[in-house]
């Protein structure tokens, strides 16, 4: 740890942690995919997580919202916070994945229509209304900049959408459930250049309501679109700190190498 | 040049072989097909019954003699029987088909491949007299006895049980299949929308999954309505119609199996039970065009 720089966690004290990450492991079976990860991640911001495939930037955005409970034989230990409550502690699974989204790497739409896609997360809450839906479904295809290009379609399957359309769909149907935090799993990289930038945009406004978690494999992408980033290697956190500064003075070496092309 | 010859020889032979062989099968299955269909017409065209009275009346005291008619055909005991029967069966198998087919895949998958999928395996292979003896042995005494049924237990409900026990593995196989083809990302989705697994199973992996489940009803459906042997075992083969689920009945198969070797071969009786055949033919035809039906229309669900 004592080579990990995170002056963020210095410097900004005052600024608003929505998540707050302390010396968190992950092992799968024996093997430790992630090493005493520390980090705050703050509200309404940006936040990148760079690295190399197989650094655990995935496993650490899974940890988030739990998702890898349901995969077997991980086990954890840490302390992860949302607003100050551990999530794996004092929070059940369900509860937290109502508060914290995931948007995945392959657009994955239910094969229902796009209105039923959106209305999924409000009904298993217990939303029967239909105005009510209705509200719920316009507002969260608006929030995620598609309404005006399916409006007319809202009863035809989503698989019929294009793979950015679909993607932005499942932004929708995460937002639809109103999370606090939403995560994002490369969410671009299996869409062609127009949607990226779309995609990109749409998280861009999406921060002032919601605090965002981004993965990526995609340097410009970190560097375009996140207040913060952080770098990931090994299953270790090198370096996180504000996106404009980890690009132009890297603190540590190895993180010069990587956003300068020398690996991964 | 005398060598390439051969091949060229070889690489026509092959193909003609292959091409005869298909030829030959379909040939087969549209003269079994108008074979049924010229035998079974017989009760309508050379004898003059009407297809209402076939159908609806019960009527049956058909004449045994290749010339003489004035008998009544009227086998609706029989349709009663495989229709009350087979949807019985029906009613009785599913909860536990889709129940087992959730259990093997979604709570306990690892338990499901390596325990249930053998079991159900070799359950689809044990011939129908089997089960038509362990319903014989062990079903009809335990409904006489449990139940207090008049006719010692032979009875609709003995038939449809042992009907269901044998639709059980080709439903349940079937709609394992269906399920298992939901993409895991689906699940993913779901769960990470704060669904719980019950939600995540009743409202994204079932509908996901019901055109291939459908199918396996309707394999299972076709089967039972095929099925003679272990149904005549203990249905009872009484031509009435049953008065409720412990009374004893007959249907299309059995009174076939049981009669038609009894017949004099074109007379009332013998065309009547032709009629019965063709009549199951049409229900089978008719459950594998559903089944092709369903299968189409997920397919351009899928694509719209």
């Amino acid at each position: 740890m004592s080579d990990t720089i995170l002056d963020i966690n210095k410097d900004n004290k005052e600024e608003n942690v929505k998540l707050e990450v302390n010396n968190l492991n992950l092992f799968y079976g024996q093997f430790q995919a992630l090493h005493n990860i520390s980090m705050n991640i703050k509200a309404n911001k940006i936040t990148a997580l760079i690295g190399p495939s197989g650094c655990g930037k995935s496993t650490f955005l899974k940890t988030l919202n739990r998702m890898n409970d349901l995969e077997e034989n991980v086990s954890i230990n840490g302390e992860l916070k949302l607003d100050n409550t551990d999530i794996y502690k004092e929070m059940d699974a369900l509860e937290l994945r109502k508060r914290v989204g995931m948007v995945f790497q392959q657009p994955n739409p239910f094969p229902k229509t796009i209105y039923d896609n959106v209305a999924y997360g409000p009904r298993i809450n217990g939303i029967k209304k239909k105005a009510q839906l209705d509200e719920i479904v316009e507002r969260s295809l608006r929030q995620a900049a598609i309404w005006d290009e399916l409006k007319d379609r809202l009863h035809k399957s989503a698989l019929g959408l294009s793979g950015g359309q679909q993607q932005r769909l499942c932004i929708a149907r995460t937002l639809a459930v109103e999370p606090e935090v939403v995560l994002m799993d490369e969410p671009t990289s299996a869409l062609d250049p127009i949607s990226t930038s779309k995609i990109e945009e749409l998280a861009n406004e999406l921060k002032k309501k919601y605090t965002i978690v981004i993965v990526t494999h995609n340097m410009q992408q970190a560097l375009r679109v996140a207040d913060d980033t952080a770098f990931f290697l090994l299953g270790e956190l090198i370096e996180f700190r504000d996106t404009k500064k980890l690009f132009s003075y890297p603190m540590d070496k190895r993180t010069e190498d990587y956003i300068t092309g020398r690996f991964g | 040049m005398r060598q390439s010859k051969s091949v060229v020889k070889d690489n026509k032979l092959g193909p003609l072989i292959v091409r005869i062989a298909g030829l030959l099968i379909i040939a087969l299955t549209l003269s079994i097909g108008l074979f049924l269909v010229i035998r079974g017409m017989g009760t309508f065209v050379k004898f003059h019954h009407s297809i209402t009275e076939f159908l609806f009346s019960s009527n049956w005291a058909p004449t045994d003699s290749a010339t003489a008619s004035g008998g009544n055909v009227g086998a609706a005991i029989y349709i009663a029987g495989s229709l009350l029967t087979c949807g019985l069966a029906l009613l009785i198998v599913l909860p536990f088909s889709i129940g087992a087919a959730i259990f093997m895949t979604e709570i306990s998958a690892k338990a499901g491949k390596k325990i249930f999928q053998p079991a159900i395996e070799i359950f689809v292979g044990i011939p129908s007299v089997v089960y038509g003896w362990i319903g014989l042995t062990v079903l009809v005494p335990f409904i006489r006895d449990v139940f207090h049924a008049k006719m010692g237990g032979y009875s609709v409900l003995a038939a449809s049980i042992v009907l269901a026990v044998m639709i059980f593995p080709t439903i349940t196989t079937v709609s394992v299949d269906a399920i298992r083809s939901v993409p895991d990302s689906y699940r993913r989705a779901a769960y990470g929308l704060a669904s719980t697994r019950w939600q995540v199973i009743y409202k994204i992996v079932l509908p996901a999954s019901k055109s291939g489940i459908m199918t396996g009803i309707i394999l299972g459906l076709s089967r039972a309505f095929g099925e003679a042997l272990a149904v005549a075992m203990v249905i009872g083969k009484t031509r009435a119609f049953p008065k409720d689920l412990l009374s004893p009945t007959n249907n299309l198969t059995a009174a076939i199996a049981s009669d038609m070797g009894n017949t004099a071969s074109g007379g009332e009786h013998n065309l009547a039970l032709w009629s019965m055949a063709l009549l199951l033919l049409i229900i089978s035809v008719t459950c594998i065009f559903l089944i092709h039906l369903i299968g189409a229309r997920a397919k351009k669900n899928e694509r719209a």
